[in-house]
């Protein structure tokens, strides 16, 4: 498909030069006088939320697990619903820096660095829930293998052995990735530094780098095959998370479909979130040039595939239930749809399954407000899916003792709404003091949409280049 | 005179600054064509054509970072087998004490840790950083190389090296600016 393209749908907008694209995202780091009121009205409310989260932990360790809604047969309840959702929201960013490099599209260049963040500060309030759900965090080192006089090993045929593995090495590889593509934007820091300070902590940062062809060469391999790793890891990541329930017998949980859905899930919320926080961002650093409408749009499009993706695992959740024959499996498909908890699977319908579809119009696409919406109510109905998943299956099970209703409590909430707060204290520290953008990746890019011969000069990003749409 | 003396070359090369990739490509390109062999360029970002240029090849990242991943792989399998079935053997729910399908998870997820690893330390090495300090530092103007200009060195040590002769030379690829950089 050839279409005379609007120029709005650049990858890059305006007069860019090397310098102004500098200028552009180091200026946020660089310049501290940028930030005004709305970062430090941000970042004082995320600031209050994570003093909700430290007294929810801090009376969690003092009285224990007991103050939670949690109580048997609901043993898992929102501590698992709320690890899924923060694991799902950090798979975007693996995904757009990993498996879009690999599928070479350009576009990721402007985003792929602070969904890499994202990805980071997610899996950090995920690891909190498991953490604090063991009822004892300070022995958490056990579910480590190690030698030891107690002669305590880990359980390797339990998925929940396989959820340490599989997070702990999403964390340390996302970290590194991450690190490892600041290392030149550090270098351009340290140089651009007008400041003592500036330059000693960004030498000290950027390792020595300085632009060499052998350093470039390396990187590049390094990147390339991290990319490749990160690409079977992250689906590995949420495959694995799927296991916790699809290994079990529990009804609702002992599905095949789980791995597949699981992932789509994760990368429908992971979108929702960066163009939530996106949208704000660009507008708030003067970036419309840098994220234009086309990444919106195009990350709107990835949204509303992946949600389609999630709509059919619940119609396949449905049938599979109905085509098991078995009364239990079909007295929870009751207990959801007509159960005590009805409002909340109808209103996951109406959030992932609905609301969505309004990104089908190209015009809509492009209206910030109602992309930002649409993001947000799939951040609520992702996080309901995990809640249809979890208590719901609990309280209806094989035994009649089973058949008990779960409520939550203020510290569940707490606890909850605490690592939101936390999440969006260390994304706005990062915006403030780490470049957002990469800034190597973005000349580069400017550097290919100036000379590449196969694309006509205007409108430079415009040409169908594979995948995206 | 004393023949045991060594006298220090405090030349480190001669260093032309470009305005843009291509420029150094093709300036990198001549300057091997003229002969020379130690050279190396300088960008704020990667460009593709310029180690083809400068002859620059070298692949043992691929296979260090492979070597990791096999390693890993076969760490994480030989741990949950020497748990399992040597140390504590122990029957649960009927399985196997080798559950081989069951141990794939952390197998897979130990070869990428390691593999990942590797990638990261050798990159590091490789490349030899952290380094505090680089003669090529001393360029006049080379903080923009990390910015928005293209720097090719030619070393001291190369055979052809000559003060004016190198000079001369990079004057002709319509550089910036040409300097003598200093250890």
């Amino acid at each position: 498909m050839t279409r005379e393209a609007p120029p709005f749908e650049l990858l890059i907008e305006g007069q860019q030069t090397y310098a102004s694209i500098d200028q552009k995202i180091s200026s946020v780091v660089l310049d501290q006088k940028r930030h005004k009121k709305p970062w430090y009205i941000t970042i004082g409310i995320a600031f209050l939320f994570v003093n909700v989260l430290m007294m929810a932990v801090g009376w969690l360790l003092y009285k224990g697990v007991g103050i939670w809604g949690n109580n048997i047969p609901v043993g898992w309840a929102f501590d698992i619903v709320n690890f899924v959702w923060w694991i799902g929201i950090g798979h975007a960013g693996t995904l757009i820096s990993a498996i879009l490099l690999l599928m070479r599209q350009q576009w990721r260049n402007s985003i792929n660095r602070f969904s890499e963040a994202m990805t980071i500060f997610a899996v950090m309030c995920a690891g909190l829930y498991p953490l604090l759900h063991t009822g004892r965090p300070w022995v958490a080192y056990w579910l480590f293998p190690y030698p030891n006089i107690l002669a305590l090993w880990p359980q390797f045929r339990s998925p929940l052995v396989w959820d340490v593995f599989a997070v702990s090495t999403y964390f340390t590889v996302s970290a590194l990735f991450w690190f490892i593509g600041l290392v030149p934007d550090f270098a351009t820091l340290r140089d651009r530094s007008t400041n003592r300070a500036g330059k000693v902590i960004f030498a000290v940062l950027s390792l020595g780098w300085r632009g060499a062809n052998t350093h470039w060469h390396r990187y590049e391999q390094a990147y390339l095959l991290l990319a490749g790793l990160s690409t079977p890891l992250v689906l590995s990541v949420h495959s694995i998370v799927s296991y916790d329930f699809a290994v079990s017998v529990v009804p609702g949980w002992n599905i095949t479909v789980f791995p597949p859905y699981f992932v789509a899930g994760a990368v429908f919320a992971g979108f929702a979130m960066v163009l939530n926080i996106a949208i704000p961002i660009r507008k708030l650093y003067k970036w419309e040039e840098l994220i234009t409408l086309r990444h919106i749009d195009w990350m709107a499009k990835v949204m509303l595939a992946t949600g389609l993706i999630v709509f059919y695992g619940y119609v396949l959740e449905a049938f599979f239930g109905w085509y098991a024959g078995t009364k239990v499996e079909m007295a929870l498909l009751w207990w959801r749809f007509k159960g005590p908890y009805w409002w909340a699977y109808w209103m996951l319908i109406l959030c992932n399954g609905v609301i969505p579809q309004l990104m089908w119009s190209p015009k809509l696409r492009r209206n910030l407000t109602v992309v930002w919406i649409v993001c947000f109510f799939v951040g609520i109905g992702m996080w309901l899916e995990r809640f249809v998943i979890i208590p719901m299956s609990l309280t209806r099970n094989y035994l009649p003792s089973s058949d008990k209703m779960y409520y939550p409590t203020i510290w569940d909430f707490a606890m909850f709404f605490g690592t939101i707060g936390f999440f969006f204290f260390l994304m706005w520290l990062f915006i403030r003091f780490l470049p957002v953008i990469n800034m190597f990746e973005m000349k580069d890019l400017l550097h290919k949409l100036k000379t590449d011969p196969t694309k006509p000069k205007k409108p430079v990003g415009a040409t169908k280049t594979g995948g995206g749409e | 005179m004393s023949h045991d003396v060594k006298v220090i070359d405090p030349r480190y090369g001669i260093v032309a600054e470009f305005e843009d990739a291509d420029l150094l490509v093709d300036a990198a390109r001549a300057a091997k064509e003229a002969g020379y062999k130690h050279m190396e360029g300088y960008s704020p970002f990667p460009i593709h054509a310029l180690s083809d240029a400068l002859g620059f090849r070298d692949n043992r990242m691929p296979w260090i970072i492979f070597l990791g991943g096999v390693i890993g792989g076969i760490s994480g399998y030989s741990l949950q087998y020497y748990v399992s079935v040597i140390d504590y053997p122990m029957n649960v729910g009927g399985k196997p004490l080798n559950s081989v399908p069951s141990f794939i998870p952390v197998t897979f997820e130990c070869t990428i840790l390691f593999a990942a690893l590797a990638a990261f330390l050798s990159v590091l090495a490789l490349n030899q950083l952290p380094q505090p300090y680089h003669p090529i530092f001393n360029a006049p103007g080379f903080e923009r190389a990390s910015q928005d200009r293209f720097f090719l060195c030619i070393e001291a040590n190369d055979p052809l090296f000559d003060n004016e002769g190198t000079r001369e030379f990079l004057e002709g690829l319509e550089p910036l600016a040409v300097s003598m950089v200093t250890k």
